[in-house]
């Protein structure tokens, strides 16, 4: 590896002296391994992802800090076992100076090592699962953690007289992360709480709701992945538990703007506390979905593609700070302690563990102009992940 | 504790009708057919098609999921699985799993790889009461259409000149054939209804567990349980098995949720245990 760089700085000396002025030479170009989802349950992920990293390009140019920015996209299928080989061969065949994308908390993990063995960023854009960036010095996080958004949520349920939650998470990492973090917090400030865990491959969520509903709590608390809102939203309004008086709450992942329409009314009157809605009222934001909608027929942004374009953000700006240095270890401290307005609202790379830190909203599901949007009612300003800031 | 029985009992009726019709393929043609479950997606991404792009109300598009995926069954029947009706069941086997790795991709590639959704007319959503008893509408409604079904199945099985003819040929197709029964159309007729049900079952079930290009293959375990404890050669026996399915599916996700995932194969282990052909094995010589 040593070996490499000293290479690759005896060519950079060298080419730098021979050929100024002519352009598009391989060291004047930063390689960007963009590993996604590409088909597969979790194709949506990807999709958001690779619209915004496009766009973020098509707005801002491409050379940053001297250097031209290339994208490979790689298609991981939603495997880790293809992750990890797809993040080697990035590294090892294509030199690439970034790794980034990761729709899922094992797909994040399985490049970890590779990341840290060749001291190459790792940028994961969307999985949330708190301890990731625990996994590598080199990782940077810019979507969420769950913890971030769930724990919020429980402050909020506590203010307003809910005093008994029954919580349906499906068993993985995300939803356990979800569950413990929101139950922690609620039973700590006095609430009761009930739980049940979905299986990941559920076909029919009625079981469950049918327990939910006797338990009668004042609120029931949701998590689980996105593309299943749809079907837990429908279910939940069929059991009769909205009518029953049963506040729906938890994560945004249950009220995703990419599905929400899909969801229909159903999903009017949910409360969520996330770090993204497509309907954050700030100029950055409304420039930033009328670009997206436009370059992509209409699709709206949601939490996923506001994680890629900010990803982009973080990349590019690390390059224009190291002046096109491309040293793993340079790029990761350009990036610590980083903070600029996203189209989410105020967000920060915190310097000691590179995740990200950022307001989570409390909103509420409603039809504006005839499409539902999550309005964001209160806001909590600047969120540490909160699993990490307990260890410390 | 009564909605509970209900709703395994609407589940087990879905169940049913996916998987009857490869209970009779299996049973009356001793085919191996694993790509039941591909037939049931098409019959849900017609419906789907139909109610999101053309606006069809949702109870018309069921028939035309039933006819277009039997349309679409007799053909693959006479092209692709006819010349395997000979073959081993390992080929068989090969030959189906591959067409559902076929069909997974072709409708990732067609549809995209999200769930799909639709809209229930608003007559068949929400519940109501009777007697304490929380009752969805919409699962009554999947509950009285299978019923019928498996009840006019079960009489033109046993009771109608097609269904003795059918019996007769599954018994002895040489014997059937000498004595002028048509048994290739017979069999592709059934391999029709088969398939027909299997899509008319996946639209109904989208409601109930959804729809994603996956479906084949999440669901091949439930359709291969009913048949294997239900036994191959009769009607009822998929149905009492599917109902039980379904209501200890149900049950043991209310009951003891950590372990209900797994309570469907602990039953079928002590089923198969205790009766090796199937609930309702015929006494066959």
């Amino acid at each position: 590896m040593t070996l490499r760089r000293h290479f690759l700085k005896g060519v950079l000396g060298l080419s730098v002296a021979a050929a100024m002025g002519s352009a598009a030479y391989a060291q004047d170009v930063a390689k960007i391994g963009l590993i996604l989802p590409m088909t597969g349950p979790f194709a949506s992920t990807g999709k958001q992802i690779d619209a915004a990293v496009k766009l973020f390009l098509a707005q801002n140019g491409n050379t940053f800090g001297g250097k031209k920015i290339e994208i490979i996209l790689k298609d991981d299928t939603g495997n880790a076992d293809t992750t990890r080989r797809l993040a080697q061969e990035l590294v090892v065949n294509d030199r690439v100076a970034f790794l980034a994308g990761f729709g899922l908390t094992p797909l994040a993990l399985a490049a970890a090592q590779v990341a840290t063995q060749a001291k190459v960023p790792e940028i994961v854009m969307a999985a949330a699962t708190a301890t990731i960036t625990e996994a590598s010095p080199y990782i940077v996080r810019t979507s969420f953690t769950l913890p971030q958004a769930s724990e919020p949520m429980a402050d909020w349920a506590l203010k307003n007289n809910i005093k008994k939650v029954f919580t349906v998470v499906t068993d993985y990492g995300p939803g356990i992360d979800a569950e413990n973090s929101f139950a922690n917090k609620f039973k700590a400030g006095g609430g009761t709480v009930e739980s049940v865990r979905v299986p990941l491959r559920n076909p029919d969520f009625a079981p469950f709701l049918q327990r939910a509903a006797e338990a009668k709590p004042d609120a029931l608390f949701v998590f689980v992945p996105s593309g299943i809102g749809a079907q837990f939203m429908k279910q939940f309004v069929e059991r009769g538990l909205d009518k029953a008086g049963v506040k729906l709450i938890g994560p945004g992942d249950v009220v995703d703007d990419d599905i929400l329409a899909g969801i229909g009314d159903v999903a009017i009157g949910a409360i969520t506390t996330h770090h993204y809605s497509a309907a954050h009222d700030s100029a950055a934001n409304k420039a930033f979905v009328a670009a997206f909608k436009a370059a992509n027929g209409g699709m709206r942004p949601n939490f996923m593609g506001v994680g890629g374009y900010d990803g982009m953000r973080v990349i590019t700006e690390a390059l224009k700070k190291t002046n096109g240095n491309t040293d793993g270890d340079a790029l990761i401290a350009a990036m610590k302690g980083m903070s600029f307005e996203s189209p989410r609202g105020p967000i920060q790379i915190d310097a000691d563990t590179r995740d990200i830190v950022q307001n989570i909203y409390v909103r509420k599901t409603e039809k504006k102009d005839g499409e539902l949007y999550n309005i964001e009612f209160t806001i909590i300003p600047m969120v540490k992940d909160p699993v990490k800031a307990a260890k410390k | 504790m009564l909605t509970i029985l209900f709703d395994g009992i609407a589940y087990g009726m879905v169940l049913f009708v996916l998987a009857c019709g490869l209970s009779v393929t299996m049973g009356l043609m001793n085919f191996v057919n694993l790509a039941h479950g591909a037939f049931a997606m098409l019959g849900g991404y017609i419906t789907v098609i139909l109610m999101q792009r053309l606006g069809v109300p949702f109870l018309l598009t069921l028939p035309l999921a039933f006819i277009g995926v039997a349309l679409v069954g007799v053909v693959l029947e006479r092209v692709l699985y006819r010349p395997m009706y000979g073959k081993n069941h390992l080929d068989q086997v090969m030959f189906t799993i591959g067409i559902v790795f076929m069909a997974v991709a072709g409708a990732d590639y067609l549809m995209g790889s999200s769930q799909q959704i639709i809209k229930l007319p608003a007559w068949l959503q929400g519940r109501f009461n009777i007697g304490g008893v929380g009752i969805g509408k919409y699962r009554l409604f999947v509950l009285v259409v299978c019923g019928i079904l498996a009840f006019s199945l079960q009489w033109g099985f046993t009771k109608t000149r097609f269904g003795s003819r059918l019996r007769a040929s599954v018994d002895d197709a040489r014997v059937a054939r000498g004595l002028g029964i048509p048994v290739n159309r017979l069999f592709a007729l059934t391999f029709a209804l088969g398939s027909g049900l299997a899509g008319l079952g996946g639209a109904l079930g989208i409601e109930l567990m959804g729809l994603d290009p996956s479906f084949p293959l999440k669901f091949m375990i439930y359709f291969l349980v009913v048949v294997t404890v239900g036994g191959t050669s009769t009607i009822t026996g998929p149905f009492f098995a599917a109902m039980l399915l379904g209501v200890a599916d149900v049950a043991g996700k209310y009951f003891v949720p950590e372990i209900g995932a797994f309570i469907i194969y602990v039953l079928m282990v002590i089923l198969l245990i205790v009766r090796p052909d199937g609930l309702f094995a015929r006494g066959r010589a």
